[in-house]
């Protein structure tokens, strides 16, 4: 018997009894089912995903020449402001924190719903209003101050449009918060008995750390807002140096937000990483405790690090040098993460399907992102690099390469249990094949167009930069057709696709233990662990692989029974988890 | 590495074991309003975290704080006002264990006076408002105390509205009782925050 | 062992030939440019690793057919995990060294431009609103009046202490970069330099924040209203170099640049003499006023492409806000 037959055996009491029938008007209403607000979320920020993706394609094909010959360049302002404020707000924190979340947290701990399920769906139903008001921004003069917003341009240039996008981002904001809390609390309080923190998947441990650096920064995001809203509106002189105020106080307030942002946006993706990789290697995953303190390690440092933002903008020596050397830490617990996962692939037995294959172009591209992130982080070199092409092209390495891969990695995961249906997996590898080719040559340049001299957010650039930017452009045309696959594949097979089996990963984590799509109230009874969450591999195998540095006979290198770290020599692969101790990382 | 097969015996034990200390069938989880609550005033505190840290910025930056020509805060009304609200803090308790003893009029009453209280607090900070010698556009000082105190006076108003539906519920028959009586412990919850909120507004503006 | 070998000269050996950087024209800039090559080394070992691990696995590791079991069930390794956290903490930790080092070098400690709220360079406070202000004169910007902390790069390790050769007041406003020599009162569009000197550029701004960045120095600094920056640095490459505007400032940030021009001493005093005569001649010579009330986008269009003030046309500033909004 496998694990995966075992945890289905003991929970074959608390699988559901059937498949709900959801009406697609369901998904229209205020609904309190945490599955159906997962699919709200998610469908709602694919919208906008293309929305955004399509300002993209017109600032690309913009820089495509030197001249501001396509647009003009206060739309040309517009249409980066948008971009940056849609993909954030709208697509990466709505589908990543609210969608997968949503959808996963009660099943994988067990539940029957969110804690507050009619708070969960009043905060994904402020998310459509804020997203259309900012859309209506179009109507007035869109806002042209970049997604920063940084005063005193916001407060001069498209005022109409400013005043929008503030209202509109206090609302997604709220709507952040409120659902922040609702996992909180969930992950706290609602998992089913005898799931201890350390039995938690790491998805559940990503959300922890994740909601809690909303619950922390995202209201200091709203106090800057509304200092902003009143200079804006009632003319105050808070970040105004006229009346005594300061632009900078702005800026800390701002990105005291909106580093933690960026963790808020690609933790949840670790999470998801964490669980995608284990099922499609077949194997444990490597250091379980280690990805999950570090997730924590990550939020807290996230906190104290925003100012290496504002390396140039008169920032003293001495908060300089303490932001590069906590920026600088961050890449410990990242770096632990990256090597946990690559360790968990090694030796496994890799099932290259969609899933599997976002996750590896997820590690590969957040890598790159990573190591700038470092490059960045140090000081001299970031006042040459700061605001150009440099920086875009690390925050799209981490946001695009991170999240958005990672978005799509979970929705090939998961796609049978949301909707029932498979995916096709040749058009998945079509569709990461196109993504991850156009998506490199994309970015990928422009990491020299920064070091050669072209500042960020500009209509019109220097001529000598213009092969590179065609590149780029190119690129960036490869991406925006990289989405049809996707968009055509995923409609279709929730309509036609094959009917998807209850596990079809021969996955251990709860949310598999229950049918396809999950019954109303998830579970009939609370389900049982029979199983860790990554517990791969103890059943029957039929041959011995290599792992990382392991030498069966040298204690000091095993990994495996006979190693020296552990007291007992064979409890660590003992399939009870009570016989188990030692080593055993996702054991209590 | 051997010994990994299954014990096949002790995990349907196992399982048997814990389906029936789980057998607690489709029960409702535990309240956990009050926990959301108390995560979302935190939240709720970070705004105003936010605000005061801003002030204390500015008040730094600036050459001489209140800036030049600022008329002086009078400090006998808001003192008063402070001492009415603190001591609401105290009042609004008193509903909660009266009501822990399934005493709904002590809890009327309690709550009464509470919004009386609130109320008074409002009315003098309106007072103060129309009485100062700046406005909201004066100056960064004055700009940052009308905010502040009026993103706090925002509060005030929301915990008053929260009262009075506590005490429109309570005349209901056996709304709330000894045992459930979440509306009632969420206001006094939320007048408390508010209440540290003010002390840490009231050190900040009036005393530093 | 050979893979490592060849990791590391593959790493070393791009890191030094990467050839990503413009020209460096400052001894600092070299510097900068030596931390970049160090970090690009150490990511290009690193990128190699895990590309190589991911691909390895792939291929080495992908499920074969029919073959439906598990892989083995390691949990972790413990000591693999305190190496693969130890290694990148002294990386790390190395880099902030160096990176601090290098900041010290560039006169990022010094405390002059460092933070003390009086310093002698510190700004005048702005006289009108700061969205619309008008041109300070050099008097406003020499006069020691402001609290507000005066910080950027100060003078490098070997200049500390003393006095800058040329201080340079430079003023962004919206969308073009004036530049100020108080000592000879000129003021120019363009900012020429003579090479070999110690030059103090002290930044403000007019209107909105602007970036000041030089890319052959390896220099930026935050144009903030209401406050006075400044970096310092010496050229050692004579030429022509571009300087941009790296803050978002408004539709035209794009072409708000102009040129730094290195000379050798005998040029620039020719050049300086040439602008003081032009300066001192009589007539009402106004740079870039608004000849009607546009908004800005009509009237800056037609110099989309090439909207630096050109230094023909300044020898002169005036208080002109008749195109400003609000």
């Amino acid at each position: 018997m496998t694990q995966a037959q075992l945890q289905e055996a003991a929970n074959l009491p608390s699988h559901g009894t059937e498949p709900p029938q959801r009406k697609w008007r369901d998904y229209f209403t205020f609904n309190t089912d945490h599955k159906v607000i997962a699919i709200q979320y998610l469908v709602t920020g694919f919208i906008f995903y293309l929305i955004g993706g399509a300002l993209a394609t017109v600032i690309r094909t913009e820089l495509a020449t030197p001249e501001p010959d396509l647009v003009d360049p206060e739309f040309y302002n517009s249409l980066f402001t948008l971009h940056g404020t849609i993909m954030i707000f709208l697509w990466i924190i709505p589908a990543g924190v609210g969608g997968f979340a949503n959808f996963l947290l009660p099943l994988m701990i067990g539940a029957r719903d969110m804690a507050f399920p009619r708070l969960n769906a009043v905060a994904f139903w402020i998310v459509p209003p804020a997203g259309l008001l900012l859309m209506a921004s179009f109507l007035v003069g869109p806002p042209q101050a970049g997604w920063t917003s940084y005063p005193p341009l916001s407060l001069i240039a498209s005022q109409a449009g400013e005043a929008i996008w503030i209202l509109s981002l206090l609302l997604l904001g709220t709507s952040s918060i409120l659902g922040a809390i609702n996992f909180f609390v969930t992950i706290l309080k609602m998992r089913v008995p005898g799931m201890g923190f350390n039995q938690m998947p790491l998805f559940c441990w990503a959300m922890l750390a994740t909601t809690g650096l909303v619950i922390i920064a995202t209201p200091v995001l709203a106090g800057a807002l509304i200092l902003l809203a009143f200079d804006l509106i009632a003319g105050t002189a808070f970040f105004n140096p006229t009346g005594g105020g300061d632009p900078v106080v702005y800026q800390h307030m701002f990105w005291f937000y909106s580093h933690p942002a960026v963790y808020i946006m690609v933790m949840p993706f670790f999470g998801v990483i964490s669980e995608v990789i284990p099922v499609h290697s077949r194997k444990p995953i490597f250091g379980y405790r280690a990805i999950a303190y570090s997730s924590l390690a990550i939020s807290f440092l996230g906190l104290i690090v925003w100012a290496h933002h504002m390396f140039t903008s008169g920032t003293p020596a001495w908060l300089r040098m303490f932001f590069m050397i906590t920026t600088m830490v961050i890449a410990v617990p990242t770096g632990i993460k990256v090597f946990s996962w690559l360790a968990t692939m090694w030796g496994g037995k890799i099932r290259l399907n969609s899933a599997m294959l976002f996750a590896m172009g997820f590690i590969s591209t957040f890598v790159v992102g990573g190591l700038t992130g470092v490059m960045v982080a140090a000081v001299p070199f970031d006042i040459h690099v700061h605001d150009t092409y440099f920086v875009v092209a690390h925050l799209h390495y981490v946001l695009f390469g991170g999240s958005v891969f990672g978005i799509y990695s979970g929705l090939y995961h998961w796609f049978p249990k949301m909707t029932g249906r498979m995916l096709n997996e040749t058009w998945g590898r079509i569709h990461f094949a196109l993504t991850y080719i156009g998506f490199n040559l994309t970015f990928m340049p422009m990491h020299e167009l920064g070091l050669l001299g072209m500042p960020r957010r500009v209509a019109m650039y220097d001529p000598s930069f213009t092969s590179l930017n065609r590149l780029c452009t190119l690129g960036s045309y490869v991406l925006a057709v990289s989405t049809i696959p996707f968009l055509v594949n995923a409609v279709w097979s929730w309509m036609y696709g094959p009917k998807a089996s209850d596990n079809p990963w021969q996955a251990l984590t709860l949310e598999w233990m229950t049918t396809s799509p999950p019954a109303i109230e998830n579970f009939e009874v609370l389900p049982v662990l029979a199983t860790g969450p990554y517990d791969y591999g103890y059943g029957d195998r039929s041959s011995e692989v290599n792992v990382p540095f392991s030498e069966a006979k040298d204690p000091v290198l095993s990994a495996g029974p006979s190693s020296v770290l552990r007291a007992e020599p064979d409890p660590a692969v003992a399939a009870h988890p009570d016989d188990r101790v030692g080593e055993s990382q996702n054991r209590e | 590495m051997q010994g990994s097969t299954i014990d096949s015996a002790k995990t349907v034990l196992n399982y048997h074991h814990t389906a029936e200390a789980t057998a607690a069938h489709h029960e409702e989880h535990p309240d956990l309003r009050i926990f959301g609550l108390i995560v979302f005033l935190f939240a709720e505190g970070m705004i105003f975290m936010g605000l005061f840290i801003a002030y204390l910025t500015f008040r730094l930056m600036a050459p001489s704080w209140p800036p030049e020509g600022t008329e002086r805060l009078e400090l006998l009304l808001p003192g008063i006002n402070t001492a009415i609200l603190i001591s609401s803090s105290f009042v609004i308790h008193q509903a909660d264990s009266a009501i822990k003893k399934n005493n709904v009029s002590g809890l009327r009453l309690w709550f009464a006076a509470t919004t009386v209280m609130g109320a008074i607090f409002l009315a003098g900070q309106l007072y103060e408002y129309f009485h100062l010698g700046f406005g909201l556009k004066t100056n960064i000082f004055a700009s940052t105390f009308f905010v502040l105190t009026g993103f706090h006076g925002l509060h005030v108003t929301f915990g008053l509205l929260l009262m009075m539906a506590v005490l429109w519920r309570s005349l209901k028959k056996d709304h709330y009782n000894s045992e459930h009586h979440f509306g009632v412990e969420a206001a006094e919850i939320y007048w408390h925050f508010v209440d540290v909120v003010w002390i840490v507004l009231f050190l900040l503006l009036y005393i530093l | 062992m050979l893979t490592g070998i060849v990791l590391t000269l593959v790493s070393l050996w791009y890191g030094q030939n990467h050839g990503l950087l413009p020209i460096a024209a400052s001894e600092e800039a070299t510097h900068v440019d030596n931390l970049f090559n160090a970090m690009m080394t150490i990511s290009t070992g690193l990128f190699i690793i895990v590309e190589g691990v991911i691909i390895i696995s792939a291929i080495r590791f992908r499920k074969r057919k029919d073959d439906n079991t598990d892989g083995s069930p390691v949990h972790g390794n413990v000591p693999l995990e305190i190496l693969w956290t130890a290694i990148p903490a002294v990386i790390v930790l190395w880099i902030s060294i160096y990176s601090f080092e290098i900041y010290n070098e560039m006169g990022g400690f010094d405390p002059m431009a460092a933070n003390d709220p009086h310093a002698m360079h510190a700004q005048a406070k702005m006289p009108g609103a700061a969205i619309a202000a008008p041109l300070p004169t050099s008097e406003e910007l020499s006069s020691p009046k402001s609290n507000l902390i005066a910080i950027g790069v100060g003078a490098a390790a070997k200049n500390e202490g003393k006095p800058a050769d040329l201080v340079v007041n430079v003023t962004g406003l919206q969308y073009a970069w004036i530049f100020n020599y108080p000592d000879s009162g000129v003021t120019s569009g363009e900012l020429h330099i003579p090479v070999d000197k110690d030059v103090q550029l002290n930044i403000s701004a007019n209107d909105v924040i602007h970036a000041l960045w030089l890319p052959e120095f390896r220099l930026k600094q935050d144009a903030i209203p209401g406050r006075t920056t400044e970096i310092r640095f010496t050229a050692n490459r004579l030429g022509e170099y571009p300087i941009r505007c790296a803050e978002l400032c408004g539709a035209y940030h794009g072409s708000m640049n102009t040129q730094l021009f290195v000379q050798t001493a005998e040029e620039y005093n020719t050049w300086l003499q040439s602008q003081e005569v032009a300066s001192n001649s009589p007539g009402e010579q106004v740079v870039a006023v608004n000849p009607a009330k546009m908004s800005d986008r009509e009237f800056l269009a037609p110099y989309a492409s090439e909207m630096g003030i050109n230094s023909e046309i300044l020898k002169q500033i005036h208080p002109t806000d008749s195109h400003n909004q609000i």
